[in-house]
């Protein structure tokens, strides 16, 4: 054979992984140097699937890298940044330390940096990859632009992550691209589709944070290092691909007068000035090319082989049923009241097409005043509203988040001030034969559909269901019923036998009739060739079996649990509303 | 006094010869009032004439203030004052050295010696000729007397009872000055003594040492706190060794050089290089640098083919979960938890819980507050995304409906029993066993009851009941349809009874055959004893008895209705026996036990015969007598097993609720394992004719299986279960205790511990 005989764990899998402390002196780097390494070139360790034979035979709790992943780190440019880095801060120091003003300065200038460019392109080969990954980006950068501008974290991390929230929310108002927003008690969630890729993200809600004291900040910072990176990248790239400038230039700009400021200060004041203008969600961008008109393309069909022509229908159908969704709010103007949260909402009827404005005073931006006649819409968040103004709907915050998880405008009796709201609902649930749906699910797919049930022909319904459920219930007691009267006959006349064997005083009564349920009797002999089948399984196929035979039945379970809290609820509900009448009668 | 250098060299040669006396002289110390600036320290100046005892300080003292050496002293001056101030102290290491240790007698320091310090010195050194010179200033200690301590610094109580301390050189005791004061000594001693107070003893010596005025003035000082030096002034004013106010002239007065008044050429020459490196655009200054990253399209030129080779074991990181509707602010009532789910969730364990939050319900957007732990929520994703160690799973998405296996219906492979059709009653306690008579129209059965009963199969009516007067374990038919005999197990012996059921002329015939047995001429040693039966036993329908030394176990008959086989409980090889009727005899086939036997059974149609042991089944050629096979059941304990009439299949029940089916023709091994009883099976049987096969267990229960054994060698046999059969109740923890075939039909009777026997067709 020749060749050394290998010994047992210098082969197989033990030589493809590596455990961390073995991959960090490997690499000559300090444990917070390799995390921050690791971060920044999206390292991750791996399970191996026989921990036992990678670990040489024994049973510690380890992390294990891939050997190829370590190597790979080897030849990373940045490594040799982080060790000037640590030289860098060592001379500092002792220039500090010797009261050297001018060497700490002048170090201070040299400051080592390094940048991430190549590390995008290569841990995302095509921009469809970064598309995919965008989600905890996003979410990232929206979260440290609300950060306070002081201690925590640099001012320039925050800016710079404020300034690439606020582009990409101007990309999704001029892409339209937005499909779902769900008000959640953690913060709001978007979710929009950008080239084919749904990229969801939330964003807090507008309040200080109170600092957790268990949070390294430090590993979040090198998150946002690369994802700042990765976000400016994206962006760049998607306001191309509608032919915007980037960065973004607002139209109709009319630059103040700025005189008598120093230029540099000018500069400052009017790159603070286009990101309120950005942020305030309200100017279209400036796009490089003109368009000459609003030239839609007429998308030419090429059917796919063997696509029916049904299929082809139903693609047209959803084609044009997300160009209605995109012009949702087309023609409505919206006013916003200062007690409702100018950012999302601005954001979301932007992205449907509406016109929005707010309190001059608020922020900058506002296009029209409250009292503008043609307002049809203005978003209130109070219980009452003084001095209403015909002609316009005063509707919660609440209508513009389910119109546009509805795709349609709801009726707005159900939103306005005041008023008891209907249950939010996510958007992000699609739901599964077998799973519970909530009645308003329900009634909103109805909706969708296009019927139109009034509220009485609604409540019909509901009783409807309830009673068909109620039926399905007693069918199922009286089986339960029906087979407990069988066992119990069959005992009795098991009984009526002995005992006449025993004593003769034999009584002959009139037999009934009963009627056999033929398909009840066919369901139950199938339910017993599945239980003598199941009875043949091999061990390992039964245990599997029993397995997903018991998480199905907790599902069930839990549906069924979910549905009688619902019925109680309703139930209560009811009963309040009679007491209420009867109360009002008398 | 002004010493000058040559004296000073010449005492430090003086140091450095062995043998020598050095003496301190006090008027040396007259000097440093006197001294101005010169190069050595006036009080280290320790030239001491030759022949004067000496007393060095370790401590040199002259680390005090400078301003006490009488002067200012220039810093340089002052420095090479502290150079030399080091010699003497070597030197006098050097002479500690040489005294090896040796400590004259300790005396209180000269204040003109050493000021401040206590120094304890030797007084003198005897060198190596034991000469001593005392210091002039202990002038009262009395001369002649040898006071030394020669034994160094060493606790003094180790003397106390001894009359010296150490000895001398030539090896004669030191004495310790003699002692002999009574209290009224001491007393007339201290009134008549004027100097008594300042006489103190040395420890070391032992002798009494009269302080001088200056040694008793020096301790005053010190007990008062003060200076030990009289004439150390400590409210000195502290004079600066440079003054603090800026003077007006320089300090020299020498004139500027002219190089400082005419510009550097080499500084020219270096400005000049610069000036041209700027002018030819060599240096240019430095630019601000930008601290907004840039942003351009890095995906211009985006290759799908350059994903590195890594990425084929990437594994993309899972998405965060999207929020179902529980997390909405505004949840449908039934998502919000009730006051005990509350309660659950706030008890379990952070890891556990299935929803990280607690859905609540806001009645408007402006009541909604912030969530708290949004940053830490953040966080754990980032470890997540960092520190998780990440595998591809597959997933199993099966079709719970495909594990099933596709067996042939039930209906397709009828008839098997399927409802109970009839219930014997009658036992009053568990029944054991059952038989049934080859015709099929009789069934005996045995119970705890210590009674044999016989029905009639079709109308479950009991024709005759049998006392027997014990618990019967077993109950054998014969298997010959020309005889009319049953064998019955009943504690240690097998009754053979002749039930006298139907034809009146087989029964007859049966009798006929017994009673023709003519004894053999020669009585042959037996392991059992045959006993014809008494008039009493024959009217009962006893015939015979097998009398056994120990308790029976079972009873079975050989196909041919002529031997039959029982197994005795017990250890010994005496466990199986092989009986013939017709001659009346018995034997031991086994000359050593293999185990615990459970059952045995002959085969139907070969002389094979199958004994079953805990859990090994093996099978004997009787006519080769030799073991032609060995199965392993895989079971912890058999309890039963029953032959296929083709002989060439056998199944096994074990308490362990397993049925092992073995293919004789395949393996030792059993072709298939069916675990579908819940509880220990009791007994299995297999029809006659059907490819039906019965088992009953401790469940309650028979399953009646479809067991199809196909004449082609090549194919396997056929397994369904085909019927779960219920009826019998459970009592005492027991179910069915055994099922029986019926001959012909596709019945199967069952007895139960409740007492019963039940016919299912």
């Amino acid at each position: 054979m020749g060749g050394l005989e290998k010994r047992k764990y210098e082969r197989g899998s033990a030589t493809n992984y590596i455990t961390r402390n073995r991959a960090r002196k490997k690499l000559q780097l300090s444990l917070a140097d390799f995390r921050r390494l690791c971060i920044l070139k999206g390292i991750y360790p791996h399970e191996p699937r026989h921990k036992k034979k990678v670990n040489k035979g024994s049973t510690a709790p380890r992390t294990f890298y891939l050997l190829k992943d370590i190597k790979f780190l080897l030849h990373e440019p940045i490594v040799n940044k982080f060790r000037e880095y640590k030289i860098f801060v060592r001379k500092l120091r002792k220039a500090y330390g010797k009261s050297e003003w001018g060497t700490a300065e002048r170090l201070k200038d040299n400051k080592p940096s390094y940048k991430l460019d190549h590390i995008v392109k290569e841990r995302y080969p095509t921009f469809v990859d970064a598309l995919r990954d965008l989600d905890d980006a996003l979410s990232m950068c929206f979260l440290f632009s609300t950060f306070p501008r002081t201690g925590k974290c640099h001012v320039q991390t925050i800016q710079l992550c404020r300034r690439l929230a606020v582009e990409f929310l101007n990309y999704v108002v001029a892409s339209r691209s937005l499909r779902k927003v769900f008000l959640s008690i953690k913060g709001i969630y978007y979710q929009a589709e950008v080239l084919g890729q749904p990229v969801t993200w939330i964003t807090p809600y507008a309040f200080a944070h109170d600092h957790p004291t268990d949070v390294d900040y430090r590993v979040m910072a090198t998150f946002t290092e690369f994802y700042t990176t990765l976000l400016g990248f994206v962006n760049f790239r998607l306001y191309h691909s509608l032919n915007l400038h980037y960065p973004p230039k607002v139209r109709r700009q009319s630059v103040p007068a700025l005189g008598g400021f120093p230029l540099r200060a000018c500069l400052l004041r009017l790159l603070g000035l286009l990101l309120q203008k950005l942020s305030a969600l309200s100017a279209s961008l400036v796009r490089v090319v003109a368009p000459a008109q609003e030239d839609e393309v007429e998308m030419d069909e090429f059917p796919v082989e063997g696509e029916t022509a049904e299929q082809l229908d139903a693609r047209r159908k959803e084609q044009e049923a997300l160009e209605k969704h995109k012009k949702l709010f087309e023609g409505l103007r919206f006013f916003l009241n200062r007690e409702v949260p100018r950012e999302p909402l601005a954001f979301i009827i932007r992205c449907f097409g509406g016109q929005v404005s707010w309190d001059k005073s608020l922020c900058i931006g506002a296009t029209y005043d409250v009292s503008d006649p043609s307002i049809t819409h203005q978003i209130v968040d109070r219980p009452r509203v003084e001095q209403q103004v015909v002609g316009r709907y005063y509707l919660q915050p609440q209508w513009v988040f389910d119109s546009v998880n509805a795709k349609l405008c709801l009726p707005v009796a159900d939103y306005f001030p005041g008023v008891l709201l209907p249950p939010h609902l996510s958007p992000f649930v699609t739901e599964q034969e077998g799973d519970y749906i909530p009645p308003e699910k329900l009634k909103l797919l109805a909706m969708q559909r296009g019927e139109e049930p009034g509220e009485e022909s609604e409540e019909d319904e509901e009783e409807e269901e309830e009673e068909e459920d109620d039926n399905d219930n007693e069918e199922e007691e009286e089986e339960e019923d029906s087979e407990k009267e069988e066992e119990m006959k069959l005992k009795k006349m098991e009984e009526q036998k002995t005992q006449s064997n025993k004593a003769l005083p034999v009584k002959v009564t009139a037999g009934k009739v009963r009627l056999e349920d033929k398909q009840r009797l066919e369901q139950e002999q199938q339910n017993e060739e599945k239980r003598l089948a199941i009875m043949m399984m091999k061990k390992k196929e039964k245990y599997l079996y029993k397995k997903i035979m018991f998480g199905k039945k907790r599902k069930i379970r839990e549906v069924n649990k979910l549905a009688a809290k619902r019925k109680a609820h309703d139930d209560a509900i009811k009963e309040e509303k009679k007491k209420n009448k009867k109360a009002r009668r008398a | 006094m002004g010493t000058p250098p040559g004296r000073w060299l010449q005492s430090w040669s003086t140091l450095r010869t062995p043998g020598e006396h050095l003496s301190c002289s006090s008027p040396c110390f007259e000097a440093p009032r006197a001294a101005v600036p010169v190069s050595v320290c006036p009080h280290q100046q320790r030239a001491v004439p030759q022949g004067i005892p000496f007393t060095p300080s370790p401590t040199p003292v002259p680390l005090r203030s400078p301003a006490a050496c009488g002067g200012i002293m220039p810093g340089g001056v002052f420095l090479g004052w502290r150079k030399e101030a080091r010699a003497p102290t070597r030197a006098l290491l050097g002479w500690e050295m040489l005294g090896g240790g040796c400590l004259g007698a300790e005396h209180l320091p000269d204040p003109h010696c050493c000021s401040s310090v206590p120094s304890h010195g030797p007084g003198g050194r005897g060198g190596g000729k034991g000469l001593i010179l005392p210091c002039p200033h202990a002038a009262s200690v009395p001369p002649p007397q040898d006071i030394r301590n020669t034994v160094g610094n060493i606790p003094m109580e180790w003397y106390e009872d001894f009359p010296h301390i150490g000895y001398d050189l030539d090896g004669r005791k030191i004495y310790k000055p003699i002692r002999n004061k009574d209290e009224l000594d001491k007393f007339l001693e201290k009134m008549e003594n004027p100097d008594y107070w300042r006489t103190v003893q040395d420890k070391m010596t032992g002798a009494d040492i009269k302080l001088t005025d200056e040694q008793v003035d020096l301790v005053q000082r010190l007990q008062k706190g003060q200076f030990g030096d009289v004439h150390f002034d400590p409210y000195e004013p502290a004079v600066d060794f440079f003054t603090h106010e800026v003077m007006i002239h320089p300090v020299t007065n020498r004139p500027a050089d002219k190089r400082s008044f005419i510009p550097s050429l080499i500084e020219k020459e270096k400005v000049s290089k610069l000036v041209h490196a700027i002018k030819m655009g060599w240096i240019k200054p430095r630019k601000p640098k930008e601290d907004t990253p840039t942003y351009y399209d890095l995906w211009a030129h985006e290759d799908p083919n350059s994903i590195l080779g890594r990425h084929k074991m990437h594994v993309p990181a899972p998405k965060m979960k999207l929020p179902g509707h529980e997390e909405s602010y505004n949840p449908p009532p039934e998502y919000l938890l009730s006051e005990e789910e509350k309660l659950a969730w706030e008890q379990q364990e952070p890891a556990e819980r299935k929803l990280n939050f607690i859905p609540q319900q806001y009645r408007c957007l402006r009541a909604v507050p912030a969530y708290p732990r949004f940053i830490q929520e953040r966080f754990e994703r980032c470890l997540d995304l960092y520190l998780c160690p990440r595998q591809r799973k597959m997933r199993v998405n099966v079709d719970p409906e495909d594990l099933i296996p596709k067996l042939p219906k039930p209906r397709d492979l009828q008839p098997f029993p399927t409802t109970q059709a009839l219930v014997y009653r009658g036992h009053t306690s568990l029944v054991r066993c059952l038989s049934i008579s080859p015709s099929g129209q009789w069934l005996a059965s045995g119970s705890d009851d210590c009674t044999v009963r016989f029905w009639e199969v079709c109308t479950a009516r009991c024709m005759k009941t049998l006392p027997v007067g014990g618990v019967v374990k077993s109950i054998a038919w014969n298997p010959n349809p020309t005889v009319c005999l049953v064998a019955v197990c009943v504690e240690q012996s097998v009754l053979l009874v002749n039930p006298c059921l139907g034809d009146k002329l087989l029964y007859g015939a049966t009798d006929q055959v017994l009673e023709s047995y003519t004894p053999p001429e020669e009585e042959r040693v037996q392991p059992v004893q045959w006993l014809t039966a008494t008039i009493e036993e024959h009217s009962k329908g006893i015939r015979l008895t097998v009398q056994h030394s120990k308790a029976l176990k079972q009873v079975t008959w050989h196909g041919k209705g002529d031997y039959f086989a029982t197994v005795v409980s017990d250890n010994s090889s005496m466990q199986v026996l092989i009986h013939q009727t017709s001659k009346r005899w018995s034997q031991n086939p086994f000359r050593k036990s293999k185990g615990l036997v459970q059952c045995v059974l002959f085969h139907p149609i070969r002389p094979y015969f199958f004994v079953a042991t805990q859990r090994y089944v093996r099978v004997y050629n009787l006519l080769k007598q030799e073991l032609t096979k060995k199965l392993m059941s895989n079971c912890k304990w058999v309890s039963s097993m029953a032959i296929h009439p083709g002989g060439d299949n056998v199944i096994c029940g074990s308490y362990d609720s397993k049925l092992a089916w073995f293919d004789l023709d395949l393996s030792t091994r059993p072709y298939q394992l069916l675990r579908h009883h819940k509880k220990a099976l009791r007994s299995v049987a297999f029809h006659k004719h059907y490819p039906l096969f019965a088992s009953g267990s401790d469940d309650g229960t028979v399953i009646v299986c479809h067991g199809m054994v196909y004449n082609d060698l090549l194919q396997n046999p056929l397994l369904v279960p085909v019927k779960v059969l219920k009826g019998h109740a459970l009592t005492l923890d027991l179910g069915v205790l055994d099922v029986l075939f019926h001959p012909t039909q596709p019945w199967v009777f069952s007895s139960g511990a409740d007492g019963t026997v039940r016919l299912y067709t």
